[in-house]
């Protein structure tokens, strides 16, 4: 009954190291920063540039001594599982973070906007609310700037979001059919099929930035737009900021698999990337379908 | 704890020696022993915020403080005792424990485990740092809304509620990599033959408890992230002027947050039952139904939240529902009580230290229970909400369910940790010191509270003045025994009776197989267990 052959081996328990703790100070560092840069003290971009440099210098040093340890063969079947589980686990931590965004944007076109609607005008400082989304607020009044418009636009689902949806579904098969290039050994299929996934990924990144560019300086459209706006930038934000993880993390991996790194049975670090990706991939349907369309 | 271990530290020439040993350890036993060491100092500095409060309330009127500087005080308090005192208790445990108890050389991640700690102190720093930036003149001070930052006052707050923002982001991550180590550790590196249903009940409470951190925590991240941008980059989520809404907040904090209760409790009810069979000398009481049951609790602490906010107004089927969701809750909580109780049921009892505590435990945690069901019910909440009978209620809870467990754990394993017994004498004074001072201090606010005294309110009636005078009193006393509490721990460390393998008569379990204190390496070689 019991498994006694997968750990017969020695599980590696890697040496002391100073990186997590500097990478904490890092962190400190770059949160106080923004909080005195957000309250108006100028000390505070400073300590924000100190903390990402400390950052960036240890993520790199940290994922190099893995990719070294890994190379070195210090990790087998016993640890990978350990790395897989783990991985999982914090994917689902990552779909709870967006939950908190998406049940936001339900209470508000549910609850709190139909609620507004339905105040008696002579009781309420917010007169003109409609039930109808997507609401800015009042009378579909764009807030917090200057320029005032009669109704909201919504973003177009049609337009750019559905050649991002295409974008990244492709990208989703470009690194499934890499991962078989890498089970047949065919490494030539696994470098052009994450060399394409990378590609696909910039794009998206860079057809959100003109979205974003026309919704601010055409459309009116901001994160001080009400309930639609704030909904609409802090989804699509962090959504296009794990796009951004996710693409860097493919080139690291792109550039392990150009170096000969990962075979057939060995590959967790390629593996993590790629169901990170699909995670990114299915928050965007999500998104797509309740940020954009309906 | 530190000299101690470095005893067996000698074994590894290659490691640091000194303060750059605990910086950079991957041992699970050292990094146990940070959390531990943070959680009791971070216990002394939230109680010493909250005597100050008692000393507030002692008469009416306002003496000692400015009522900001109050509210600082009781949401700051809350915060540490809850993030970093109680959770990092839970998980220093959990370092320490899980695998020894289970059978695995070291904690399944070991890198991201030192990091999940040395997330802490940053996050403390945060939390705390306001308070000194206030007596140069930046800003006014820390967070003053309470510890559930409540929009729209969390909103006008000033620079302390940004602080407590990010504060809780380090404390989140932290939250999430203990997580994951936990659960990798639990599914990946038990002992070859022990099946998940013969683990020790402290992996099941600790494997339930890593499952709602990572289903909650992430959200309140979330909601104080959108707190943020409401406060400085115009959004509108808790603003009703753009179709938000206040009362958002509180159900993306509540749904955090109702879980978090469970969270600081379920590794309590986990290594709570291993100490009751060892006083008792016979096997624990109903396994499978103890299992069962941390389960549909950790199932059901998710569904019930809005129970926070019954007075907010609610549709009529909402708060039903919510009323008897939250009372389900009681069924498996009334389950595990009988297995805690069926478990000492005609054992041969010695009531040592640890034992002292835990059954204490069971009958202060019980009335905290029962409590909670006069809260869960709609009609008598509109009573008792915001008033001192729910700061009674979660006392008895978070001070007795939460703290005192953790003391009954901490005597019960600290001579397997340290290799020394520590004092009978002092350790069962600090118990009756701190479970009678413990009653006097909160029995009265019951009581405070049905008469309808008003929690957070640094002033009150003249009515309540004698039963706040008994509570002030009584919070000194139990603050100070704490100090005993202290200095037990200390001296152990530093020497003292040496403890032997297997310290208690009665216990049983793989931890006990090794010597005190256990060797750096737990298990190089994972036992079979049969
Ligand atoms: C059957 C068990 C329980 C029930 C039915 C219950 C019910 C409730 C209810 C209805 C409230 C809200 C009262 C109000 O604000 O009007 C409440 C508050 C609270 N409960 Fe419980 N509870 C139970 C167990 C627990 C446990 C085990 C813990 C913690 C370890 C806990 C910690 C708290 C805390 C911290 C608060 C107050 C939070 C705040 O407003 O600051 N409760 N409880
Ligand atoms: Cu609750």
């Amino acid at each position: 009954m019991s498994s006694q052959t997968h750990n017969a081996g020695h599980y590696y328990v890697p040496n002391p190291v100073a990186y997590p703790v500097i990478l904490s100070s890092g962190l400190l560092a770059l949160a106080s920063g923004f909080i005195f840069n957000i309250n108006n003290f100028p000390a505070g971009k400073w300590m924000m540039i100190v903390g990402a440099l400390v950052i960036l210098g240890m993520v790199f040093k940290w994922m190099g001594t893995v990719i070294a340890e890994c190379q070195n063969g210090l990790y087998t079947k016993w640890e990978d599982k350990s790395f897989r589980v783990g991985m999982i686990v914090f994917i689902c931590s990552e779909v709870a973070f967006f939950a908190a965004f998406f049940g936001a944007l339900f209470f508000m076109r549910v609850i709190s906007i139909p609620e507004l609607a339905s105040f008696d005008p002579h009781f309420t400082m917010y007169k003109d609310f409609t039930s109808a989304w997507p609401s800015a607020g009042p009378g579909g009044v764009v807030l917090g700037k200057e320029y005032v418009v009669g109704h909201l636009n919504p973003m177009e689902a049609w337009g750019l979001p559905a050649i991002n949806t295409l974008i990244l579904l492709t990208s989703g098969a470009t690194v499934t059919w890499a991962h078989w290039g890498l089970m047949k050994n065919n490494r030539k299929q696994l470098v052009i099929g994450l060399f394409l996934t990378v590609a696909l990924g910039i794009s998206f990144l860079a057809c959100q930035a003109v979205e974003y560019h026309h919704a601010y300086t055409e459309m009116g459209l901001t994160l001080g737009s009400g309930a639609y706006g704030a909904s609409f930038f802090m989804l699509t934000g962090f959504h296009g900021f794990h796009v951004m993880l996710g693409t860097l993390m493919l080139i690291v991996i792109l550039i392990r698999s150009m170096k000969g790194h990962f075979d057939a049975d060995h590959h967790f670090g390629f593996e993590g990337v790629a169901w990170y990706w699909h995670f990114v991939d299915v928050v965007w349907l999500g998104l797509f379908v309740f940020v954009y369309w309906l | 704890m530190s000299s101690t271990t470095a005893a067996h530290h000698d074994e590894h020439h290659d490691h640091p020696t000194g303060i750059m040993r605990w910086l950079t350890t991957t041992n699970h036993k050292d990094i146990g022993t940070l959390y531990l060491t943070f959680s009791l100092i971070m216990f002394l500095v939230g109680g010493a915020m909250i005597l100050a409060v008692r000393a507030e309330l002692f008469q009416p009127g306002l003496q000692l403080m400015k009522p900001e500087f109050y509210n600082q005080l009781i949401g700051v308090h809350a915060l540490v005792m809850i993030f970093a005192a109680l959770m990092p208790a839970a998980t220093g445990f959990a370092n320490w424990m899980l695998p020894l108890q289970i059978g695995a050389p070291d904690m399944a991640l070991p890198r991201l485990n030192n990091w999940g700690f040395w997330l802490l102190p940053p996050a403390a720093i945060l939390l705390t740092l306001p308070f000194t930036l206030a007596l140069f003149g930046i800003g006014d001070g820390a967070i003053a809304t309470g510890w559930t930052f409540y929009t729209p006052l969390s909103i006008q707050g000033g620079i302390g509620v940004d602080f407590a923002i990010f504060s809780v982001h380090l404390l989140g991550i932290s939250s999430v990599l203990g997580s994951i180590n936990v659960i990798v550790t639990i599914l990946n590196m038990r002992a070859p033959g022990m099946t998940l249903m013969k683990m020790p009940m402290f992996a099941w409470g600790w494997l339930v408890t890593a499952f709602l951190l990572i289903a909650t925590i992430p959200v309140l991240a979330g909601a104080v992230t959108m707190l943020l941008t409401d406060r400085h980059f115009g959004t509108h989520f808790f603003d009703a002027a753009g179709g938000g809404d206040p009362i958002l907040f509180q159900h993306l904090f509540w749904f955090f947050g109702h879980p978090e209760v469970y969270i600081v409790l379920l590794p309590v009810w986990g290594f709570m039952p291993q100490i009751l069979q060892t006083f008792s000398r016979k096997p624990m009481y109903g396994y499978k139904a103890q299992v069962v049951s941390l389960w549909a609790i950790g199932a059901l602490a998710l569904v019930v939240w809005a129970h926070h906010f019954f007075t907010v107004g609610m549709p009529v089927p909402a708060l039903l529902y919510f009323m008897y969701s939250t009372m389900a809750i009681s069924l498996p909580l009334a389950v595990l009580f009988f297995c805690w109780i069926a478990t000492i049921w005609k054992g041969s009892l010695s009531f040592e230290t640890p034992m002292l505590f835990a059954t204490g435990w069971i009958v202060l945690f019980g009335i905290g229970g029962l409590t909670g069901l006069v809260l869960a019910d709609v009609a008598a909440d509109a009573q008792y909400h915001h008033s001192y009978f729910v700061v009674a209620h979660f006392h008895y809870t978070l001070f007795a369910g939460g703290m005192m467990g953790v003391m009954s754990g901490v005597y019960y394993w600290l001579p397997k940790m340290t290799g020394h017994m520590f004092s009978e004498r002092l350790g069962k004074l600090h118990f009756w010191l701190t479970a009678i001072s413990f009653n006097l201090t909160f029995i009265p606010q019951f009581f405070l509270g049905l008469a309808g005294m008003p929690r957070r309110i640094p002033d009150y009636a003249l009515q309540f003045t004698e039963f706040n005078m008994i509570s002030t009193v009584a919070a000194f006393v139990l603050g100070f025994s704490q100090l005993i509490f202290v200095y037990n721990i200390v001296s152990c460390v530093r020497g003292g009776k040496k403890a032997t393998d297997r310290v208690w008569e009665g216990a049983e379990g793989l931890e006990w197989t090794l010597p005190s204190p256990p060797p750096y390496h737990s298990f190089t070689e994972q036992p079979i267990v049969k």
